[in-house]
């Protein structure tokens, strides 16, 4: 059941980034990155990382995409409708660069499944045992805020300059 | 499921490089990125699952740092189609030789 689904959501997912790639309206390639995104959310689930589908869901398919599709609104652009796909030598060096990196990721991922140094983790049993005693949110809270909270902490003080340095840079007359 | 996974993130990586490329709408090309972030995101979680919950931590810092440079880089192109009155790359060529 699980493989099903796990190939149902891939499937999603794959489809919905050549959608984003290819559609020439703005508006439709960011509802196929909706799309995507809620499907990756689905294999999070089945890869019992319950609390990032959540994150997922609410933060990147809710609120970073919603930002986008206001700016494109905001911009008029949702009825520009003139191709910007490349056309000629930039299309075919577009090709050439993403079919090398295809190459060797495929290179890398040859027989990653049975790899002697993936026999010396936990594996699936152990974060379920984990899961179990501690809960989806508890797993994730505990070594945020424990182990990471450092790091944690560094990342509200790079949100609240992010919200500062996006008014700076957007706004009319400085 | 961690190699089905990782072959998936390798994919979803290609889609968006390919759009990062053949695209020249900035907006498209952003989207593009944050394909790429997650299918990044997406290898993290698989691996995971195997290796402990740490990848998962990981997931999270990448995501914030990620709304972050949504919000930023938003902003700029807003601010660069003040200047030029377009989002399209090859009106910006200012620094090309």
């Amino acid at each position: 059941m699980a493989d099903i689904l796990f190939f149902v959501f891939a499937a999603m997912a794959i489809g919905g980034g050549f959608g984003v790639v290819l559609q020439k309206n703005p508006v439709g390639s960011l509802l196929f990155m909706v799309g995507t995104l809620a499907s990756v959310a689905g294999i999070y689930v089945l890869l019992d990382a319950h609390f990032l589908a959540a994150i997922q869901v609410m933060v990147y398919a809710g609120a970073i995409m919603v930002l986008f599709l206001f700016v494109i609104m905001l911009l008029n652009l949702g009825h520009d409708y003139r191709d910007d796909i490349k056309s000629g030598l930039g299309l075919f060096m577009a090709f050439a660069v993403s079919g090398a990196i295809a190459g060797l990721l495929a290179r890398q991922l040859r027989g990653a499944g049975d790899n002697p140094l993936l026999a010396n983790f936990p594996g699936p049993e152990g974060m379920e045992r984990l899961l179990a005693e501690e809960g989806a949110i508890g797993a994730i809270a505990r070594p945020l805020f424990t182990d990471y909270v450092v790091a944690f902490e560094l990342t509200g003080i790079l949100l609240l300059v992010a919200l500062v340095g996006a008014v700076a840079i957007a706004k009319q007359r400085v | 499921m961690l190699v089905e996974a990782l072959v998936l993130s390798a994919i979803l990586f290609v889609i968006g490089t390919l759009g990062v490329l053949v695209r020249r709408n900035a907006i498209i090309m952003f989207l593009c990125i944050e394909l790429q972030l997650n299918a990044v995101n997406l290898s993290f979680v698989a691996f995971s699952r195997y290796l402990g919950i740490e990848g998962q931590i990981f997931v999270f810092f990448v995501m914030t740092v990620a709304a972050a440079e949504a919000a930023v880089g938003l902003a700029i192109i807003i601010s660069i189609f003040r200047h030029y009155e377009s989002v399209n790359v090859e009106n910006f060529n200012l620094l090309k030789w």
